[in-house]
This record gives C-alpha cells, sequence and structure tokens, in this order.
C-alpha cells in the first residue's frame, strides 16, 4: 500500500503544485489520479518514486518512509512508464526490456529470458527483440515500455500518461491490454491521466485532483458516476453519467424472451434483420456475457421495434431483450451502481454492440 | 602533372632522413600526439560539463577564444617563449586548435540528448555516473566522433606547420621545396597532406560503423544497417 499524508509540492517561485493531498493507494489495484493540467497529478505520482521530493508530508510504501530509501535503489524496485515510452534508442528492444534485471545484477542470459518472455505478455512478437526503437510503431514502443517497467516484477507500476500520445484505436487496445495483465499479475499501480474516460475504464479507484494540487473526490468510478461531490467533480466527468454508469454492470441479469418470427436469420442462427413492410430492417445486438448493460441498451435503440438481439460468441441468436425488461434492471439499479466486479471490465461498445474489432490496426502483434 | 610524377617517381625521395616515409611517420606522431592530449582533456570535459550543466559558460567562452587564435601566430608566441630545439611549440598550438570542436560536439552532444530519455533513465534506477555513461555517452556518440573527425582533420593539415620552426613532417616538403623554388616537392608535400586528411575522415568513418549503435545513427544512414 501507497499511503500520501498531508503531502505538499511548493517550488521555489512559491508555486504550490501539490496542497496536503492524503489519500491511500490500495495494494494489487489500479488508482488513477486524474484532473486538468496543473492539478498535480503527475508530480503526486512522481514523489512516490522520488522523481521529485516532497517539501513536507510524507510517503510511504508498505509503511516505509520512500525518503529513506535511497532513490536509485527505490526506483529499480518500482516500475515506471512514461508519456512517450522513453525507451534507450541505443539499445535493442530485448535489451530495453531488460534494462532493470542489468542493473540489478542478474546474468544477461537470464535477464534476456526475462525480456523475451515480457515481450510476448504484452502482445508484441518476440521477432521485435533484436529491432532497435525507432524500427517501432509508437504503440508497440509503448508496449515495450511496459513490459520495461514490469521485467523485474516489481509490486508497484508508475504509470505517467503512457497512452496520451498515440491515436485512439492504439490507445484503446493498449487500454485493454492492461486491463488482461493487470487481471493476470495484479500489480499495484498508480495511473495519471488527463482523460477521465480513460480513468473511468481503467481505474479500481479514482482520485479526482483539482487545480491547485488538492483532492476533490477519490471514489470508485461507477460511485464518482452516481455520487459526484461537487461542481468541479460533475463538470469534469461531463456529460452521459447515467449512460455511462450501465457500463458497470454486466448483462448477464437481462431477461431473455425467446426470438420472435419477425426475426430473420440465417442457416446457422445469426441474425439478420427484422422483418418489416417489404423488407429487412437494421437490428442491433448484445452478448449477455460478455457486455455491460450499456452495449444491451445500445442495441435496443438500434432497432426500430426496440428489442435488443441476445446472441452468444459466436453471434448466433440466443433470443431477445424487450425494453420492459431493460427498464426492470434500470429500475433495480436507479439507486446506485455496483464498482465493477473483478475481471468484468467492458469493452468499448463497437457498432451496433457487437464485439469491438481487435487491436487490428496495429502492426507486429503476436499471432492471433 | 609532371611535377607530381618527378616527386613522386624519384626513388631518393622514398628513403633516408628526407624521405616520405620518414616525414610521414613524424607528421603522424605530432598529430597523434595533439589529437590524444585534446581529447583526453576535451571529452571528458564535454561530457562533464553536459551532464551536470555546470560550466558550459566556458566551454563557449574557450571554444572562441580559441577558435580566433592564428595558429601560426600562437606557434611563433611559443617559440619565441620557450625557443626551438624541442616538440612542444608545436604541440601546443595543435592541442589548442584541436580542443574546442572535441569539446563543444562533446558537450552539445551530451546536453542534447532528449529529456523524457534522461528521465526514464532516472526513473529506471541508474545512478548518475551510469546514466551518463550507459545512456547518455551512447547516445551522444555521433556527436563525439564527429568532434573527434573534425579535430584529428584540422590537426592533421595544421601540423605542417611544424616545418617552420625546424621540425619534420610533411610540411619539410611545401617549406624546403618553396625556399629551393622546388615546385615539384611543394605539390607533393600538399598532395600527402591532403591524402593524409582524407585518410582519417575514412578511418572515422569506419570507427564509427564499428562503435555507433545503428539505434541512434543519424537517420539518412540508418535504413540499410539496422533492417536486418
Amino acid at each position: 500500500m501507497i499511503t500520501f499524508e498531508g503531502v505538499t509540492k511548493r517550488y521555489r517561485d512559491g508555486t504550490v503544485a501539490v496542497d496536503d493531498l492524503s489519500l491511500e493507494v490500495p495494494t494489487g489495484a489500479v488508482t488513477v489520479f486524474v484532473g486538468p493540467s496543473g492539478c498535480g497529478k503527475t508530480t503526486s505520482l512522481r514523489m512516490i518514486n522520488r522523481m521529485i521530493d516532497a517539501t513536507s508530508g510524507r510517503i510511504t510504501l508498505d509503511g516505509r518512509d520512500v525518503r529513506e530509501i535511497d532513490p536509485p535503489t527505490l526506483r529499480r524496485g518500482i516500475g515506471y512508464v512514461i508519456q512517450q515510452a522513453g525507451l534507450f534508442p541505443h539499445r535493442k528492444i530485448v535489451d530495453n526490456i531488460a534494462t532493470v534485471p542489468y542493473l540489478l545484477g542478474w546474468d544477461k542470459k537470464k535477464a534476456r529470458a526475462r525480456a523475451m518472455e515480457l515481450l510476448e505478455r504484452v502482445g508484441l512478437d518476440p521477432a521485435l527483440a533484436g529491432r532497435y526503437p525507432f524500427q517501432l510503431s509508437g504503440g508497440q514502443q509503448q508496449r515495450v515500455g511496459v513490459a520495461r517497467a514490469l521485467a523485474a516484477d516489481p509490486p508497484v507500476l508508475l504509470m505517467d500518461e503512457p497512452f496520451s500520445a498515440v491515436d485512439p484505436v492504439v490507445r484503446a487496445s493498449l487500454q485493454d491490454e492492461l486491463l488482461r495483465l493487470q487481471s493476470e499479475l495484479r500489480k499495484t499501480i498508480v495511473f495519471v491521466t488527463h482523460d477521465i474516460d480513460e480513468a473511468i475504464k481503467l481505474g479500481d479507484t479514482v482520485a479526482v485532483l483539482r487545480v491547485g494540487g488538492r483532492l476533490a473526490q477519490m471514489a470508485g468510478p461507477a460511485t464518482l458516476l452516481t455520487e459526484p461531490a461537487d461542481d468541479f467533480v460533475r463538470g469534469f466527468l461531463g456529460r452521459d453519467r447515467g449512460i455511462r454508469r450501465l457500463s458497470f454492470i454486466s448483462a448477464k441479469e437481462v431477461r431473455l424472451d425467446p426470438a420472435p418470427g419477425e426475426l430473420a436469420v440465417d442457416e446457422d442462427g445469426r441474425p439478420l434483420g427484422w422483418r418489416t413492410g417489404g423488407g429487412l430492417s437494421s437490428f442491433g445486438t448484445f452478448d449477455p456475457e460478455a457486455d455491460s448493460l450499456r452495449a444491451a441498451l445500445d442495441a435496443a435503440l438500434l432497432s426500430p421495434n426496440g428489442t435488443a438481439v441476445a446472441v452468444d460468441g459466436d453471434g448466433r441468436v440466443r433470443g431477445v431483450a424487450r425494453r420492459e425488461a431493460l427498464d426492470e434492471l434500470f429500475g433495480a439499479y436507479a439507486d446506485g451502481v455496483p464498482e465493477r466486479a473483478r475481471g468484468f471490465h467492458e469493452q468499448p461498445p463497437g457498432p451496433g454492440g457487437e464485439s469491438p474489432p481487435e487491436g487490428g490496426a496495429e502492426t507486429g502483434r503476436a499471432g492471433s | 602533372m609532371n611535377w607530381l610524377v618527378g616527386f613522386f617517381g624519384d626513388s631518393a625521395n622514398w628513403s633516408g632522413p628526407d624521405g616520405i616515409p620518414t616525414r610521414l611517420l613524424e607528421h603522424l606522431e605530432f598529430s597523434a600526439a595533439a589529437f590524444l592530449i585534446a581529447a583526453v582533456v576535451a571529452v571528458p570535459l564535454g561530457m562533464l560539463i553536459g551532464h551536470t550543466g555546470r560550466g558550459a559558460l566556458l566551454v563557449v567562452v574557450s571554444a572562441n577564444a580559441a577558435r580566433a587564435l592564428p595558429t601560426l601566430g600562437l606557434l611563433v608566441l611559443v617559440v619565441l617563449l620557450i625557443g626551438v630545439g624541442t616538440v612542444l611549440p608545436v604541440l601546443i598550438p595543435l592541442v589548442v586548435l584541436a580542443v574546442p570542436p572535441i569539446l563543444v560536439n562533446t558537450y552539445e552532444g551530451v546536453r542534447g540528448v532528449d529529456a523524457d530519455l534522461r528521465d526514464a533513465a532516472y526513473g529506471m534506477g541508474l545512478r548518475g555516473r551510469q546514466v551518463l555513461f550507459q545512456t547518455l555517452t551512447p547516445v551522444a556518440l555521433p556527436l563525439i566522433l564527429l568532434g573527434l573527425r573534425l579535430a584529428a582533420i584540422q590537426v592533421v593539415s595544421t601540423a605542417t606547420v611544424a616545418a617552420f620552426v625546424g621540425l619534420g613532417g610533411l610540411g619539410r616538403f611545401i617549406i624546403d621545396g618553396l625556399a629551393t623554388k622546388t615546385y615539384s616537392s611543394v605539390i607533393g608535400g600538399a598532395v600527402l597532406v591532403a591524402a593524409l586528411a582524407l585518410a582519417v575522415q575514412l578511418a572515422f568513418t569506419l570507427l564509427d560503423r564499428l562503435v555507433v549503435s545503428p539505434g541512434v545513427r543519424p537517420r539518412a544512414e540508418r535504413g540499410a544497417d539496422a533492417a536486418r
């Protein structure tokens, strides 16, 4: 656990970057620091591994004041991922990943074997090991940055706006990859972003900071959407809070009815459309096992009769969800939404509520 | 052309204390000594100043001052001060000439490394010294080598002035040739100095290939080499 106790950072010119910040970062979960520029989120992150030292207050890591630990030693035990990846241009990818193991004195063979393992783990083709950073795309470099941070298996990972310099499609695939990795690794992750949607997608806990370095609210993402503490947080969260919080409810609970005759299907049982007057009209699908209530609602809105088509993983019709069935669930969750169950991370809804494209825009991923 | 044939075709020019091999060796000796002294002083100093950021003004001031000094004038001054007979009068001006390009390029190379990269290096847990030697220096290496190459070429070309104060080297062919109006010797000497400068250039290009990581070569040179 990482604890901030009354931490303040004041620069010589009198600017206060972080003002009396007290919070706890729980072990094994993702805590996101989010806020507008100038809110001190990056400064707060960098005080954990002493890239910046606090002016007053203290930060403890599993009970130990970080100020007592020699900075290089401290940093070797904490993974660090920065915005532009910051890979060493003169080193091959495999040696970039093995940076911290080399520093810790592992023998070269063991360090490289570990690097190769991580290369695959972050979804990169092992053939990239012998390349240099300039030969990789921005998204690939960022994956290498994550692999490098994980190389010595540190319990804590600090990520400073790691995905903000890549395009939205690559960003989404990197986010999904991080969630997948985290479900296996259970690291204590502190993640800094200015993007509230990213914070809500990735965070088990979200700390919203306001300009001047003060904590506005710290809560689970669903709670944040339901009960923003004040106007600042409400404004920062933006519109559609009601719909966005549906992302935290699994569509598993939706009552399904048998597919009616108006739904045309092909010989494999995949939906073709609703029979109306002369032909087939549009429809929307969701997978109750994998999708959220938000995807189910979206699917319903895409059908002229307001009925969402439930499909299985292979796209075959399992039944339909009528609006009344969805409304029942909306009513049941009107007072609040449970925080995301472990392992249930909604994929961003794709067109028609279908599962989103796999990060296909990026080249060089391990054969999938 | 006839002069060239006359100079290089004369077997007398290829042996003895006045022969091309002897003069070439003398020339290389002054040059190498001056170059090495300059490199030993300027490379570490440039790295240190680039890394710590302290003393940057020193780089600028000394570089400009040294550039403004006329080599020949300095040579005469040093000879007047300490007299002829030793190699020092030649070495001092050559070292003074060689230090600025090495110092400036090394400093600029190290200081110019991307701040994000420096940040990442510290963030991974490298210590100051490791950041300098494992990250900043390899990334700055193309510029450091550029400085060394410029210095070496200047030294080799300028070492010709040793002949003015009675020392050997390829300058002898030029100075003596002028004195005796043996123009084949003047031209031959000049050609030898030029060829030597080109050889130095070539040697540094090869060194570059050998020690600079393909990951930090200038973009234009990268493609063929790094894509394997």
